[in-house]
């Protein structure tokens, strides 16, 4: 397929350029991810936590803050990828024109585009790492229920690349499709949020009742969904199918954004 | 040798609108080769085309002697290109916009390094190389955007209205650029609205209107065979029949709101009969020139 033909060490120069000006602003850029996951630890876990009585999961009771951690590390893979990949790349490309001075070397288009989603990726896999690093942190020092001990958890990692992948892949398909900037709070309205708040983050999706097979049809859920029992070191057949859900998704939206943004992009 | 670019029946179209309509052409190793036309008539998408950015629609091309189809990535390795818009990139210094745009040509750091020193030192930029791109002034921008064409020393270099907002110390900078490029071998596409800039600098121009070239030529051949040597330019006092008169001496008439140009090759003679005849009408004659040439086939009306 012509499409991946295309791809070589090109996409690795893309990706290199991005790093480069994320490392130039590194201190401004990891703060919000090590502030983010201890304020919704403290004002969802230790707060709202309180008022969580007898929470099932997996067929044991565990405390609210246990719960909601992996939640975390799932949101912080979902809005690394999907923040770069539509208003970072679209200023990339639209205002900035980046692409089009890259491409105008031996970098080709679809270089450009699988670059700019391996980065997404990498800012998943970054923003993920720090959550967990939080989270492991607390786990040591103030709040012992977060401390997750299973061998899993070195998965948690090439898991939130992959997840990575995937959400930079769907956002750079709206990033080929909308007319403008502001377009974005529709992807953002009508697919971010409600996986933010329903995609088994801040409660199970058993709670959702009859509406819970519309969660698994959010690609949060199967990341939370492996979050978690990553986290707890209980995995089983359900992750099995969480992670053949993420290999294929991110294989479909990845082609499909490649096609998409090429068709905006070729001149 | 073969021909740096090589087209045949070239087209591209955008749904209905043709932007290229079947041309041909011929690039030598060497020549500075340009394109005029008005806005829209297809300069940049031409070029476009040969730098390999855009496919054609239909037609064949080969640059540096390799199919820009199916060897796109080898011909951009060896091709410059210096857009019209200013697409340099504002998260990085004027030194990093030209190591970092090296490493897209897989150039290694180090040898980046000392060819981007050289070009900022011969596009007068050094002491600037630290300095953020939006801090520099638009003469600064065209001067940096030249000098990341050339980070890959290309046999080609491609310009899509290099001196376009540029002040005449800046241009002059650009030009002896060019012709030092030129005296090393490098083959050059110049687009430009600027008609002395194209006298001067090229060997062989086209005139292209609606996709199409509407002429071909050196430009002193092209002034010769368009307008001859010598234009009358008379300011004309309406009522007066001047323009009826001129058309009889046998050069070319064209007018504009209140001015009518006489091309011809005998422009003194016929002045001092104008003189004699119209004492208190102005009149002058200068050597003709390629806006000449251009206004004379593109017309003198506002195009967009």
């Amino acid at each position: 397929m012509s499409l991946i033909s295309n791809i070589d060490r090109g996409a690795i120069y893309v990706w290199r350029r991005n790093a480069d000006v994320f490392f130039k602003t590194w201190k401004t850029n990891f703060l919000p991810s090590i502030l983010e996951p201890l304020l919704y630890l403290v004002a969802m876990g230790a707060g709202l936590g309180s008022l969580v009585m007898n929470l099932q999961y997996a067929g044991q009771e565990i405390e609210y803050i246990r719960f909601l951690a992996p939640g975390l590390v799932a949101i912080s893979i979902m809005y690394g990828g999907f923040f770069e990949c539509t208003y970072g790349s679209f200023v990339r490309m639209h205002y900035q024109k980046t692409f089009d001075a890259i491409v105008a070397t031996p970098v080709s288009i679809e270089d450009v585009i699988a670059g700019e989603i391996l980065w997404g990726a990498t800012k998943s896999f970054v923003n993920s790492t720090i959550v967990l690093l939080v989270i492991i942190v607390l786990g040591v020092t103030f709040i012992p229920q977060v401390l997750f001990t299973a061998p899993t958890m070195l998965l948690i990692p090439a898991i939130s690349f992959l997840g990575g992948i995937m959400f930079s892949s769907i956002a750079m398909i709206f990033t080929g499709l909308v007319p403008n900037m502001d377009s974005f709070n529709y992807p953002f309205y009508l697919l971010v949020t409600p996986m933010f708040l329903f995609g088994g983050t801040f409660f199970p999706t058993t709670s959702l009742g009859v509406i819970e097979p519309v969660a698994y049809a959010l690609p949060l859920t199967h990341t939370s969904v492996l979050m978690r029992d990553l986290s707890f070191g209980t995995v089983g057949w359900m992750d099995l199918w969480a992670t053949l859900y993420i290999v294929v998704l991110t294989v479909v939206t990845f082609l499909l954004a490649i096609v998409i943004m090429k068709k905006r992009l070729v001149k | 040798m073969p021909a740096v670019v090589s087209a045949r029946g070239l087209v591209k179209k955008y749904g209905d609108l043709v932007a290229v309509d079947h041309i041909d052409l011929q690039i030598e190793k060497g020549e500075v080769f340009g394109f005029l036309g008005p806005n829209g008539a297809g300069k940049s998408t031409t070029m476009h085309i040969i730098q390999g950015t855009s496919p054609l629609t239909a037609g064949r091309l080969e640059v540096l002697g390799m199919d820009i189809t199916a060897r796109a990535k080898e011909v951009k390795a060896l091709i410059g290109v210096a857009p019209q818009e200013n697409n340099l990139d504002p998260d990085f210094t004027v030194l990093r916009n030209l190591t970092s745009y090296a490493r897209y040509f897989s150039i290694p750091p180090a040898q980046a390094k000392k060819r981007a020193l050289e070009l900022l030192d011969m596009m007068q930029l050094t002491e600037k190389k630290d300095t953020e791109i939006e801090q520099l002034s638009g003469g600064m921008k065209r001067r940096l955007i030249m000098a990341r064409a050339l980070i890959n020393d290309p046999q080609l270099l491609i310009l899509d209205e290099p001196t376009t907002g540029l002040d005449p110390q800046a241009r002059h900078l650009i030009w002896e650029k060019i012709r030092d490029l030129q005296k090393r071998g490098t083959t050059i596409i110049l687009a430009t609205h600027y008609m002395d800039e194209a006298e001067q600098l090229c060997d062989r121009l086209v005139i292209m209107e609606k996709g199409k070239f509407l002429l071909e030529g050196t430009p002193r051949a092209l002034i010769e065979e368009q307008v001859g040597s010598c234009v009358m330019e008379v300011i004309d006092p309406p009522g007066q029949g001047i323009e009826d008169y001129l058309a009889t001496t046998g050069g070319q008439v064209e007018r504009s709101a209140d001015r009518i140009y006489l091309y011809s090759r005998q422009c003194q003679v016929i002045q001092s009969e104008f003189r004699g005849r119209f004492p208190d009408v102005y009149s002058t004659v200068r050597p003709s020139t390629l806006e000449d040439v251009y206004l004379k086939l593109t017309g003198r009306r506002l195009r967009d």
